[in-house]
């Protein structure tokens, strides 16, 4: 028999998670929203070099990923230095470092997703907008957006999953700090390497599999009730 | 008000080249399909920008190239109905359409909206989603959609070509209280003689990229441009008459078309004296060398043939022309006419198996 009483230790990671993928998934919404947008639309030179560093996290090893974070992000990183004296945002070893590691990660299916629902909306009822008096941005919010809803709304909860479940990169770029950077992958990881971990091991890779099938499920109901509400289904 | 269209552009291997101009009540754009009419429609409507154009609206230029100006779509105030109805999908009927007046400085008031939905006949509809409607219904609010945008000129692009016959039938009444109640000029996109010649004004003849005729209905329905340019089942001609005031022994009903040219009607309930618009299709037309006994056709007329062309599937328009200037078209197999003997200058009897009504 299981015990399921978790300890204060993996309540923390628990929610720590939580926080990181929510704040991973709304920060990279708006990037993702102007990038899906640029190639499904756009022509300019260099559109497949932009696709193809969309892509990148998808295909490197995550320690790659995670360590090029490192050079860039890291305290002495071009873009980590700059933000920590301009802003005083600092990634390495914070749970901010976490998040962003966890956004890139989750960033190409969050494109990919918008991308392909921005790509399926008719542009003839977007010329037909335009033609009732709707400059272009109003078009985009009042034609557009809501007819690829279904595309965004499963790009973000992809992104969530996947940043519920980010390990490589994150331990890579931002340790295994328990309380900081400890999220629920690195705990887990954390208790199958010392002795006598395998309970909590196992209470939290329970809780993984029904966050992620949940968050699966989520997505599923959720695109399929905003198809239904533009007709496409 | 006045619309002045200058474009030449090119369009794959043909060459836009028009110059026209279209005022109040409804003016055709009349043409084959491929003719460039959609062409010169979008060009209008700012949805594509030519080569080389002018467009002014009243006093106002809305595109001239030579001075690089192109107002964009939205602030053109000009009404567009598709050939599919593009309703949003994720839009009731009702907010559909509300959409113009949302984005629009000119509102259109509850009693505009009451009317034009009323005119329309879509009252029922408003609560519904666009996907529950009938194909005829959605180009109903399509047309309601435009004109609550209070548009400065309404464009229409074939509206009924994605309809059956019998949606189209159930259309074109709202369409012609549309252009009876309503002030906004109309530009009418068609490849159809019969919408055409019952809802057009004026008719600006489009082949191959050309304007190749414009003027009043009923003269450039029926002009030569029409005979060679048409497909083969909707060639025919024209004609405008009144009603004569008394009917014969019989009780059929007359039209006029000249002091002494008449054709009987079987058709009941019009207003003796009222002007009407009829269609001859040339199908329709038979020829006999001498008048016929014992035929169950209403109208022999005495014409003389002035032209005669052959045509696809081994047909030959035969061109006529009667008293008064009256001028019929018929269509006739090669056999017949070689068994006939036809040649031009001979004279004929035409007989006519129908007459189409247009109001």
């Amino acid at each position: 028999m299981i015990d399921l009483s978790f300890s204060p230790a993996e309540w923390t990671a628990m929610r720590l998670s939580l926080k990181v993928a929510l704040v991973a998934m709304a920060t990279s919404l708006p990037p993702a929203l102007l990038v899906a947008l640029a190639l499904a639309r756009g022509r300019f030179p260099g559109k497949a070099l932009l696709n193809g560093l969309v892509h990148l996290p998808l295909i490197l090893p995550p320690v790659v990923t995670g360590y090029g974070l490192l050079l860039l992000f890291g305290r002495r990183g071009p873009i980590g230095a700059f933000l920590e004296q301009s802003v005083g945002l600092v990634f390495s070893f914070r749970w901010t470092g976490a998040a962003l590691a966890a956004a890139i990660m989750g960033f190409p299916l969050m494109v990919r997703s918008i991308r392909l629902s921005i790509e399926a909306v008719d542009q003839r009822l977007e010329e037909a907008a335009g033609t009732l008096g709707a400059a272009p941005f109003l078009v985009f919010l009042s034609i557009t957006l809501p007819l690829c809803l279904p595309g965004l709304i499963a790009g973000m909860i992809l992104s969530f999953a996947k940043a519920m479940g980010e390990f490589g990169a994150t331990i890579t770029f931002v340790s295994n700090i328990p309380g900081e950077t400890q999220t629920l992958a690195s705990a887990i990881y954390s208790f199958t390497q010392v002795p006598g971990g395998d309970a909590g091991a196992l209470r939290l890779t329970l809780v993984s599999v029904a966050l992620s099938l949940a968050a699966l499920m989520l997505s599923e109901g959720l695109a399929r009730l905003a198809a239904r509400r533009i007709g496409a289904a | 008000m006045s619309l002045d269209v200058r474009l030449k552009t090119r369009l794959g291997t043909v060459v836009l080249d028009v110059d026209f101009s279209a005022g109040d009540g409804v003016t055709a754009l009349f043409g084959p399909s491929g003719a460039g009419k959609t062409s010169v429609l979008r060009a209008i409507a700012g949805l594509t920008t030519p080569r080389d154009g002018l467009i002014r609206l009243g006093g106002e230029t809305l595109l001239d190239t030579a001075h690089g100006l192109s107002v964009a779509p939205h602030r053109r105030g000009f009404g567009v109905v598709f050939q599919e109805a593009r309703l949003f999908p994720h839009l009731s009927v009702r907010r559909n359409l509300r959409f113009g007046s949302f984005f629009n400085k000119a509102k259109t008031t509850r009693a505009e909206f009451d009317h034009i939905v009323a005119l329309l006949g879509i009252g029922p509809l408003l609560s519904r989603a666009p996907r529950h409607l009938s194909g005829g219904e959605r180009q109903r609010v399509a047309i309601g959609r435009a004109l609550l945008s209070a548009p400065r000129l309404l464009l229409m692009d074939e509206p009924l070509a994605a309809l059956d016959e019998a949606r189209r039938a159930e259309i074109l009444p709202y369409l012609e209280r549309l252009r009876d109640e309503t002030r906004i000029p109309i530009l009418y996109v068609s490849h159809s003689v019969a919408e055409v010649s019952r809802l057009a004004d004026k008719v600006v003849l489009i082949d191959n990229g050309h304007v190749v005729g414009a003027g009043p209905a009923a003269e450039t329905l029926s002009g030569a441009s029409l005979l060679h340019g048409a497909p083969l089942r909707e060639r025919g001609v024209v004609l405008e008459g009144r009603i004569a005031t008394a009917q014969d022994e019989e009780g059929v009903t007359a039209v006029e078309l000249g002091p002494t040219t008449r054709l009987r009607l079987a058709q009941e309930g019009l207003l003796p004296g009222s002007r009407v618009r009829l269609r001859i299709a040339a199908r329709d037309v038979m020829l006999a060398l001498k008048p016929v006994e014992g035929i169950s056709a209403l109208n022999s007329l005495p014409m003389r043939i002035v032209a005669l062309h052959p045509r696809e599937n081994r047909t030959m328009d035969v061109v006529l022309a009667g008293q008064e200037g009256l001028q019929l078209l018929a269509q006739i197999t090669r056999v017949s006419a070689k068994a006939l003997a036809l040649s031009e200058g001979m004279e004929v009897q035409a007989l006519i198996k129908s007459v189409a009504l247009d109001r």
